[in-house]
């Protein structure tokens, strides 16, 4: 199976090792080229410097053949943006994004996109710790 | 006219003083402090500051009136994709605007349905094209949607086609000559035309086909 990981940040390049480590043919594209060092030594996959709007890096990176892409840079707007290419343009089977703002994340859910938000998922833990310490005091 | 302007750079700001002074409504959101201070200097109220992506800064905005119009003219194209999907399709506003900054970003603009666009840099190459006719082919319309483009050619001595008939013409595969202007006479050309040095060309066809059409007809 392949997957394109787009940004390579601590979620971005985790990601990535722990889909190679199931054997996936995984390729990583960050406009950064020090990213690359995120990925360990241990990395044998593909890994492209260029910005993730850029659809010719996308065809590099083999968008046009991948089961999924995974979509993390460090911006809300440019995720949603390569998200919805990568599904509409590139028609990827699964496509996945995280994007932090839980109101944005919400909305794009309501169109169709899959959405990882880690700000929704923080507070729900958040909130249900609390309320736990209601129910049973310590 | 209300309008909701995303974006307080030279663009926003010159498009609410102009509103403004046309009698229109305007609402301008600047997210960074030192702009949003001048600004708020010049329009007051007018002028809010915010993260225009974020909903809540929209609807304090007055997003859910909802405006006439909103124009999306910040420094990042995908910030400015976001705010055209928001606006149309949560709050319902019906007409967007949308400016383009990298005109390599235009296939996302199109593929999301995000029109009209506007870019300063294919606008000027619109006018360098016109400017400089050893280019050759000069587009006169783009037609996005349809993924059409109607073009000027004017055939010099010694180009491919001249002296040739319409039908002996290997034009690129869904490409038409539309009309023919000899003389200051313009005539739709049928396969037994037979183009001569000085005619303009006019020519339907495909986005990307220009090199080939401009191989037919003018030169290798």
């Amino acid at each position: 199976m392949k997957a394109i990981v787009i940004g390579c940040g601590r979620v971005g390049s985790a990601v990535a090792q722990q889909l190679q480590a199931s054997n996936w043919d995984v390729t990583v594209c960050d406009e950064n080229e020090d990213a690359l060092g995120r990925l360990g030594e241990q990395w044998t996959g593909g890994f492209l410097v260029g910005h993730g709007m850029d659809f010719q890096l996308l065809r590099e990176a083999g968008i046009e053949e991948a089961d999924a892409v995974v979509v993390t840079t460090d911006g809300d707007n440019t995720n949603l943006v390569i998200a919805q290419a990568a599904q509409k343009q590139f028609e990827v089977p699964t496509v996945i994004v995280r994007v932090l703002d839980p109101a944005r994340a919400q909305f794009y859910a309501t169109r169709g996109l899959r959405i990882v938000c880690p700000t929704s998922a923080a507070i729900e833990t958040l909130v249900s710790a609390v309320r736990k310490a209601e129910e049973a005091p310590v | 006219m209300y309008v909701l302007i995303a974006g307080g750079g030279k663009v926003g700001a010159n498009l609410t003083r102009s509103l403004l002074r046309a009698g229109h409504e305007v609402t301008l959101v600047e997210q960074k402090a030192y702009r949003f201070d001048k600004l708020e200097a010049e329009f007051e109220h007018q002028v809010i500051r915010g993260d225009a992506t974020e909903l809540f800064v929209l609807e304090r905005a007055g997003i859910k009136r909802p405006p006439d119009l909103l124009v999306a003219a910040t420094g990042d194209d995908e910030d400015n994709i976001v705010i055209c999907q928001l606006a149309r399709e949560r709050y319902g506003v019906g007409n967007v605007i949308a400016r383009i900054n990298d005109p390599r970003n235009q296939p996302y603009f199109d593929l999301l349905g995000i029109s009209p666009t506007v870019s300063a840099t294919g606008a000027i190459m619109g006018l360098i094209e016109h400017e400089v006719p050893e280019h050759g082919l000069i587009q006169l319309l783009e037609l996005r949607k349809e993924n059409l483009e109607i073009v000027e050619v004017t055939v010099d001595k010694g180009a491919n086609c001249q002296g040739k008939r319409v039908r002996a013409l290997r034009l690129p595969e869904g490409a038409r000559l539309i009309s023919v202007v000899r003389d200051g006479k313009a005539e739709i050309p049928d396969d037994e035309t037979q183009l001569e040095a000085g005619d303009q060309v006019l020519a339907i066809l495909e986005p990307g086909k220009e090199d080939e059409l401009r191989r037919v007809l003018l030169h290798d």
